[in-house]
């Protein structure tokens, strides 16, 4: 029973030991400047696509609270934001060490950079105006709309700008890109795949359990309210 | 059909744009108050700096005192009237007449400050644009950029509780990638004659445009409806 509905934890919880073992014993290519802090690839790329499955899940419940306007889906709507900021300023830490050791600086004037900085503050903004305002329909439907706009910039800034622009982060204009299999080494891709499917269910596993946290607090109170 | 619509949707925006322009003549409010703030900001940049400043201080400058200015002027596009006239507005308007003309209203508003801003810099800071005709077209696109960001972000802070502090904190993120672009394009219009390393910033100007001016089309029906 327990097997059954919990499966995909317990896979989360094997995938991301295998990629923590994996990705320090495995072969990398050793190029300049990253030699051996190319294994940081399988958490820092990881930690973004985490980040992306989060906010498209956001996304999705956004567009279905206007179809419908059910609380339920706003409250999911906010906690995977939640989940995909955390998520997001993990990604940009571990870049930072990443680019302490390769470059030599923590931060530069970069647009891939930027856009990632700039997309992590447009989701901080929506959280700042969801906390100013009081009454739950409205929050919820002004949030959906913002998030949706949110969701959209934040794909041109962070997946489109850098793309068509020269840059000294992976994936700049004409650069290869290294998520794509043929532009990754055949030993890494064992580990990268795997990886990514670890902390994308990782992710989703945390949403879960955040918006059954909420369900059960709203439930307390509506219990409180007809009490008294 | 679609005619149709276009056509009704074409005459809805010329009377509602006419109706703001109105409004604003009767009263200056909003022209005088943000001309006014553009003088007295430049002039304090003139006092900061001696008369010879460099290209590229002079762009900053420039844009950043323009940013502050479009999000002054357009905060209270949505603001100055009282709900009660923006249920009439609801009952014999489309939702989305109401935002392209404010949307136009504030692009035509923008253009104005934009070149207003250009001559009072002009005129104390010096002349060191090399390539003017693109000067202009970076004007005008970031004017218009600069307008519809600005409004949907002011749409969605009307509906909340009205403070400034929200609608910069909510503009800021998403007008910094424009900005940027702004900056890295009217730097080159600064130093050379140049136009060929541009198109590509240009393009993506461009389609941030289209993009923002998309989405606030199809989402503000939904924030209009309180």
């Amino acid at each position: 029973m327990f097997f059954k509905e919990n499966w995909w934890k317990v896979l989360a919880a094997v995938l991301l030991i295998y990629s923590v073992i994996m990705g320090f014993v495995v072969d990398v290519p050793i190029m300049h400047p990253t030699y051996e802090t190319l294994r940081n690839i399988f958490y820092h790329v990881g930690m973004w696509f985490a980040m992306f499955c989060s906010f498209i899940i956001s996304f999705v419940y956004s567009l279905r609270y206007l179809k419908g306007f059910k609380e339920e889906e706003d409250i999911r709507s906010v906690e995977a934001v939640n989940v995909g900021i955390i998520f997001g300023v993990l990604g940009l830490l571990t870049g930072m060490i990443w680019a302490h050791f390769t470059w030599n600086f923590f931060w530069t004037n970069d647009p891939k950079l930027n856009g990632a900085a700039v997309g992590i503050i447009i989701y901080l903004a929506y959280l700042v105006l969801r906390g100013s305002m009081e009454e739950t329909h409205k929050r919820a439907k002004v949030s959906a709309v913002y998030n949706i706009f949110a969701f959209v910039l934040l794909i041109v800034f962070v997946l489109i700008l850098p793309r068509l622009q020269t840059s000294i982060h992976p994936g700049g204009k004409g650069e290869a890109n290294p998520v794509l299999p043929m532009d990754l080494d055949a030993h890494m891709r064992f580990v990268f795949y795997p990886a990514m499917a670890g902390w994308i269910l990782l992710s989703i596993w945390i949403w879960k359990l955040r918006v059954r946290i909420r369900q059960i607090g709203l439930k307390m109170e509506k219990e409180y309210y007809q009490e008294s | 059909m679609i005619i149709f619509i276009l056509l009704l949707l074409y005459t809805e925006i010329k009377q509602l744009i006419g109706k703001e322009i109105r409004l604003e003549l009767k009263q200056k409010y909003v022209l005088n108050g943000i001309l006014l703030y553009l003088v007295s900001t430049i002039f304090v940049t003139f006092l900061a700096f001696d008369r010879i400043i460099s290209a590229d201080t002079w762009n900053s400058l420039f844009w950043i005192i323009l940013l502050f200015v479009a999000v002054n002027g357009i905060s209270k596009s949505f603001v100055q009237e009282s709900p009660a006239r923006h249920l009439y507005y609801y009952t014999i308007a489309s939702p989305q007449g109401i935002l392209l003309s404010k949307i136009l209203y504030n692009l035509l508003l923008m253009t104005i400050l934009s070149v207003f801003s250009f001559i009072f810099f002009l005129l104390l800071m010096g002349n060191p644009v090399v390539n003017v005709p693109l000067f202009i077209i970076i004007l005008v696109l970031g004017s218009l950029g600069l307008a519809s960001v600005l409004t949907m972000v002011a749409a969605i802070a009307s509906r909340a509780s009205n403070n400034f502090s929200l609608m910069a904190i909510l503009s800021f993120p998403v007008v910094l990638p424009l900005l940027g672009t702004l900056m890295k394009v009217s730097k080159s219009a600064l130093t050379t004659t140049q136009w060929s390393g541009n198109y590509g910033y240009i393009f993506i100007l461009l389609i941030l445009n289209i993009i923002v001016v998309i989405l606030a089309y199809l989402l503000f029906p939904y924030l209009w409806r309180d």
